[in-house]
Parts: C-alpha cells; sequence; structure tokens
C-alpha cells in the first residue's frame, strides 16, 4: 500500500480526497473529518457501500454525488452483505481479467449505529465470519439522529433521546451501550479498534492498518452529533477529545493473530491526566437532567472504570507487540 | 452435442445457471429450493464454474449480495422459497429499481401460518409490484431453459428477472431434460461483458449509487421502470424466437394447447396444466370444444396478446392455485382486467384450487369445467374442493 503521509494538521487540509463541498451534513458534524481522515490514509483505490443514515442522506442527493470514489447504498440493514457481494464480484472479474487496475482495490462499508448495532448488526456478524476482505467502519454517535433522534443499542445509560426521554420517573436510557467492538472481537475480525476524531493520527494508522491486514477489520469510531447529543456545533472534535480524555471512550485495538492466535490488545492512548466525566457530559444537553443527580453520575464513573480495568487487564495478559 | 438427463427441477435450475456462466452466487437454503444451491456449491467447489458462492446468512443478505455483485457487473444468481423470498421482499425493489439483471429461482411454496412446504403461488405473486420479471413453468425442461433466456433478457432491459417452479411437483421430480453444451449456450447468452459505464467499479469515474432523490425526479425512475417492462414485452419475444431457431423449442408469452377451434377456455399457470391437457383430451372426445391457456410471462403482462386469443370464446374459466385475499384470485384479476377494454367479451369465471399443495387431479378439471357450462352469470370467486 502507498501510504500518505500525514503528520500535522496542515498536511491533513492537503489531502485531496474527501467529500466534495456542498453535501448537507449539520453544521459541526464531524463526519466530514472522519471521512477525509479515513480516504487520505491511503492511495489505493476505494469503493464504498453506505448503510442508510445521515451520511448517506446528506452526501448524496440525485443527481450529486459528493463522493470522490465509487459508491453504493443498498439499504439500512445491509452495507456488509452489499459489500461481500461487491468484492465477490470483484474477485470474480479480476480472475478472469476483466477489471485491470494497477493497485487492488480496497473495499469499505460504512454504516451508523444504528446501521451496525442494531437493524445491520446480523449481515455484519455474517460478512465477517465469512472473511471478506473489507473495512467496516462504523461511525457511532450513539442513536438513530437521521430519523430524530431515537435511541438505539449504542445510546448510552441515562441519555435523553426522543425515544428515551428524561421523564419525572424515568431519567432517560436505562440500558448500558453494548459493546459491539468486543463483539466483533468474538467473531475472531483480523483487526478491530476503537477510534476518535479528536486523535486523528491515531485513526488513521488504525485504517492503515485495517487496509494493510488481509480479510475482515473493523473500527469503531466516535463521531459526537450536535443535534443529537446538543451541544453547541463548534464543540465536537472537542467533545471526541473530551470522551476519550475522561475515559469513556478508549483508544485500543485488537489483533487476532497475536500471540500464537490468542490474539492480542493495546491501549493506544492513557489520559495523563485524570478527566472528570461531568466535563464530557456537562456541554451536551442530553444528560441535563442528571446534571445534578450524583447517584447516576457515579453509576456511570463505575461503569467506565469497569471498562477501563477490564480492558487494562485483558492487554496485561494477552498484550499486542508492535 | 446437447444430451438428455433425467433430473428434477431443482437441478435443472442449477444446470441452467451452470450453463450461463454465473459469477456470483448467493444463496441461503430454505426447503424446497436448498437442492439448488447444494449443486451449485458442488459445481463451484469441483471448479467446473468459475463462480464465487457467498454462503449468506439470510435471504436478506442473499439479494443485498446479488445486488453488490451485480452492481459490480458480475452475473449474480440466488435461488429461495416462500419465507425466503417475503425476507428478501424489500432487496426484491432495491434490485428492480436499481436496474440490475438478475435471476431468481423461487420454488413456489404456501405461506405460514400454518407452516407447510407444498406449492401454492401466494409467495411469489405477492411480489408482483416489485419491477421483477415473472415467469411460470411447467415443466423441468422450461425450467432449464427459463434461467438461461432470464439472462439474455434481464441484461438487454436491465431489469430482474424471476422464474417460478412449483414445489415438489417440479423441484423434486425427475424428468428428462435437455442439456444444453457451453458452446450452445454461448451462442445464444454470451458470457456477460464487463461494462464499467453502467457498473459501480468504475476508478476513473465514480459515480453513486441508491441517491436520495427529491420528488422532482423519483417520479420518472418509476416510468423508466414500466417502460423497461414494456420493452422486455418485445425482448422475450424476440429471444424466445431465437431460442426456438437454434434450439428448437418454442416458447410465446403463453403456451396455446386445442385452442385453435375452442369456444370454450381455461387459463392455467405452472404444473397444473398437465392435469387441464389430459383433462382437455378428454373432453375434447366427449365433443366439448375446449382448450387450454397456459401462462408462462406474468410480469411483464402480456395484455393485448390475452385479448387476441381470449376475446371471441365463448366462456373462460381461470384457475388459481392462489388468493389475493379480500379480492380473488390473482391471474383471474388479471386476466378479466385484460379483457375489460374489449366491446365485446366473454364471461370469465374464477376457480381457486390446490393450494398449500392439495393435489389437483384431472377430474377436478373435469368438474370446473362442467360447473363453467352451467353459468351463465358471472360471480365473484369458486372455490373448488373446500372441506369444512
Amino acid at each position: 500500500m502507498a501510504t500518505k503521509k500525514a503528520r500535522t494538521l496542515r498536511d491533513l487540509a492537503r489531502m485531496k480526497r474527501a467529500l466534495a463541498p456542498g453535501h448537507r451534513a449539520c453544521a459541526g458534524c464531524p463526519f466530514p473529518v472522519i471521512l477525509k481522515i479515513l480516504m487520505s490514509a491511503t492511495d489505493d483505490p476505494l469503493v464504498i457501500a453506505n448503510a442508510t443514515g445521515c451520511m448517506e442522506v446528506t452526501s448524496t442527493i440525485f443527481p450529486y454525488t459528493a463522493w470522490p470514489v465509487p459508491w453504493i447504498h443498498n439499504a439500512f440493514e445491509n452495507a456488509a452483505a452489499t459489500i461481500s457481494g461487491v468484492e465477490s464480484a470483484y474477485k470474480a472479474l479480476k480472475r478472469r481479467g476483466k477489471i485491470k487496475t494497477e493497485k487492488e482495490i480496497k473495499f469499505i462499508a460504512i454504516g451508523g449505529d444504528g446501521g451496525t448495532y442494531d437493524i445491520g448488526l446480523q449481515s455484519l456478524s455474517g460478512a465477517i465470519e465469512r472473511g471478506h476482505d473489507f473495512l467496516y467502519i462504523l461511525y457511532n454517535n450513539e442513536g438513530y439522529m437521521n430519523t430524530g433522534i431515537q435511541r438505539s443499542s449504542a445510546t448510552p445509560m441515562y441519555a435523553s433521546t426522543t425515544t428515551s426521554p428524561a421523564g419525572k420517573v424515568i431519567p432517560g436510557k436505562l440500558q448500558w451501550r453494548k459493546e459491539i467492538t468486543d463483539i466483533m472481537i468474538a467473531h475472531q475480525a483480523k483487526y478491530v479498534a476503537q477510534a476518535s476524531p479528536s486523535h486523528w493520527v491515531d485513526f488513521m494508522k488504525k485504517v492503515q492498518k485495517a487496509l494493510e491486514t488481509k480479510g475482515p477489520t473493523f473500527i469503531n469510531v466516535i463521531s459526537p452529533c450536535q443535534p443529537g447529543w446538543n451541544y453547541p456545533p463548534d464543540m465536537s472534535i472537542e467533545l471526541a477529545r473530551l470522551a476519550v480524555e475522561s475515559k469513556y471512550w478508549i483508544l485500543y485495538e485488537y489483533r487476532s493473530d497475536a500471540n500464537n492466535g490468542l490474539g492480542g490488545y493495546k491501549i493506544n492512548y492513557r489520559p495523563r491526566k485524570e478527566v472528570s466525566i461531568v466535563e464530557f457530559l456537562k456541554p451536551q444537553r442530553r444528560y441535563r437532567h442528571i446534571l445534578d443527580r450524583p447517584e447516576l453520575i457515579k453509576d456511570i464513573e463505575d461503569h467506565i472504570r469497569r471498562n477501563w480495568e477490564r480492558l487494562e487487564r485483558l492487554e496485561k495478559e494477552l498484550p499486542l507487540e508492535e | 452435442m446437447s444430451f438428455k438427463k433425467v433430473t428434477t427441477g431443482n437441478h435443472a435450475v442449477s444446470y441452467a445457471v451452470w450453463s450461463s456462466r454465473v459469477q456470483v452466487i448467493s444463496a441461503y437454503p430454505i426447503t424446497p429450493q436448498t437442492q439448488i444451491v447444494e449443486l451449485l456449491s458442488e459445481i463451484v467447489a469441483e471448479g467446473q464454474l468459475d463462480a464465487i458462492f457467498i454462503n449468506v446468512e439470510s435471504e436478506h443478505s442473499a439479494m443485498a449480495a446479488c445486488i453488490g455483485a451485480a452492481a459490480t457487473g458480475a452475473r449474480a444468481f440466488t435461488a429461495t422459497s416462500a419465507q425466503g423470498l417475503a425476507l428478501m421482499h424489500e432487496m426484491l425493489h432495491w434490485a428492480a429499481g436499481a436496474r440490475l439483471p438478475i435471476v431468481l429461482a423461487n420454488v413456489n411454496r404456501a405461506m405460514a401460518p400454518p407452516w407447510s412446504v407444498w406449492t401454492d403461488q401466494n409467495d411469489a405473486l405477492a411480489q408482483r409490484d416489485t419491477g421483477w420479471m415473472q415467469i411460470y413453468n411447467e415443466s423441468n425442461q422450461e425450467v432449464y431453459d427459463s434461467v438461461i433466456i432470464g439472462y439474455k433478457v434481464a441484461e438487454q432491459v436491465r431489469l430482474p428477472f424471476m422464474t417460478v417452479l412449483d414445489a415438489f411437483v417440479l423441484s423434486h421430480t425427475s424428468e428428462p431434460v435437455e442439456i444444453l453444451t457451453q458452446e450452445e449456450v454461448d451462442e445464444f447468452l454470451p458470457p456477460r461483458e464487463f461494462d464499467p459505464k453502467f457498473y459501480s467499479i468504475d476508478l476513473n469515474d465514480p459515480r453513486g449509487y441508491g441517491l436520495l432523490t427529491m420528488p422532482s425526479d423519483y417520479y420518472e425512475f418509476r416510468y423508466k421502470v414500466q417502460i423497461a417492462h414494456e420493452k422486455a414485452l418485445e425482448v422475450y419475444k424476440r429471444e424466445v424466437e431465437l431460442f426456438a431457431e437454434i434450439f428448437g423449442r418454442k416458447y410465446g408469452v403463453f403456451e396455446e394447447f386445442m385452442l385453435d377451434d375452442a369456444d370454450y377456455v381455461l387459463v392455467t399457470s405452472a404444473t397444473l396444466t398437465s392435469d387441464a391437457k389430459y383433462a382437455v383430451k378428454k373432453l375434447r372426445e366427449k365433443g366439448i370444444k375446449i382448450g387450454v391457456l397456459k401462462m408462462r410471462l406474468f410480469r411483464p403482462f402480456p395484455f393485448e396478446d390475452i385479448r387476441r386469443v381470449l376475446g371471441d370464446r365463448k366462456k373462460v374459466a381461470v384457475i388459481d392455485r392462489n388468493i389475493g385475499f379480500g379480492h380473488h384470485g390473482i391471474f383471474y384479476q388479471e386476466i378479466k382486467s385484460a379483457l375489460y377494454p374489449l366491446e365485446k367479451r366473454p364471461p370469465v369465471f374464477g376457480y381457486i384450487i390446490g393450494i398449500g399443495g392439495r393435489d389437483v387431479t384431472p377430474a377436478d378439471i373435469e368438474d370446473i369445467v362442467d360447473d363453467m357450462l352451467k353459468r351463465e352469470e358471472m360471480t365473484e370467486i369458486i372455490w373448488k374442493g373446500v372441506r369444512l
């Protein structure tokens, strides 16, 4: 793979492969940034299958597309099944000499959390199990934001959404987010990672590692949602950073072939100083009903600590050496 | 040289897919279809067909992967039945709307509940308005040929094509089938040419597929699907003529049996046609001038041909192995609607029979004819053999 070198934001700004101007993403939405990092990570040709969702709806309005690469949308629950067909057809046509490219095409499926944690989980599971050579990018804004902010199984505990509203009796969503990154690890996907647009060099490296890996790979990227999380539109990347600094969102990676096939974990970023979860929660109006409920905030803190400790133990037991 | 093989309807589909040089097969098992994809898996595993077989985790994904493959430019195939076809329903709309020439073999099986694996047509007919072409088969030879003809038509008009065969009566019953050599099939249906202009992997001219489309444009997309169906009728007629020239087997939009001088016509589809033909021969011996019109092409619907053939008969009976709940048998609805513009038209009677795989015999057909001959006024719906 011809790996592009982007070490500074100035380098990143100069990268050409990105969504074209004129897309209709909300002010402050970080997914155009996520896509720029994704597409700048490699010079290889890309073919993308996109699940239904805000990314799809705002980036391709007939007769225009903001995408600089071949792109297919084929319903909500099946981006992984669709890319299975595309990748298989490519292999079948290529071995007959019908597709001629100097470089290997890389296949990427992209879905939001609704299209991945919920309605698309089965087709993702199938595609990973079958071992297709593709990267699945989950842009995780923690809810059905395209349809107007409903709860998904990625929505965090106590967040208020239009279908898990905070009321006098019920303080928002009452379930923890399902750990889909673990679910992908359990599938023995070749390479699995969590990333954040705030730590873009880390994210870009992860994309490069995933694309260099033969077989199915998966990256779960946090994508703060201005209308969904309800915060000032200039705070998206800052909130992504606070999510990482407060250990709410752990940057880590997993390789299934490490340690002679036992698998290996690596936490890629350890916050140097403690950042209270309240700093992450406070700017988001989806949490405003719990800011004066210390017992609920403690629940979240405990959950974060458990997740961190669990991952540290896994890393200690099964370290991933570079 | 082509050769005769005694084979089931299911395996006739598999051999036809092999003959058609399909490049991507994506399928999920379901009774009574499973043998189709089992044999295809073997053919691919033995290296006899250079295709990729995707063992998807559901029929929904089977069609999603076929769409991905066909959009990339490969010849794609899947097979299913009943509940599987229903699960695929959303993707059937996508395949037709995206104008992809996928071929699907559906083994007609009754929908649950109550649970059944036996034949009737409600599964396929419920997909009537998805934009797929549909053809119904009476014999395993038709099953084999219709897959090959299906790709030939589908790739010209860019519409998906569903070929339909009855559960067990065809799917698991062996008949002699003429299997064509690869050279013979290639002459009629050349291997699919990769055309990056229309499909998604054109790295130099990247395009998007499946875009959000506003009311100002959406309408025309639907209009074009309809126009493609109208064109498909012409293309189908041309291709079956070419097929007849090369291979000697003649298929129309429907089949006419003893119709030349017939005053009375039984409109049938699929395997119960064989019973109807047998009954008609006996009735002819009694001096009743009756014949059979076997529907083959259901979508696009051959309105003009139906009017031409049925318009000046004395009476028509449509036999449906399906029911459009709250309305009539589905072929009955369609035949009536085709005849409506004629000033003079025969009365048409609609009979329901054989739902859920209940056996249909020539004696049942004779009963239907007796009933039709006695009736003067058209009636809403006539159930044959309901036991209460």
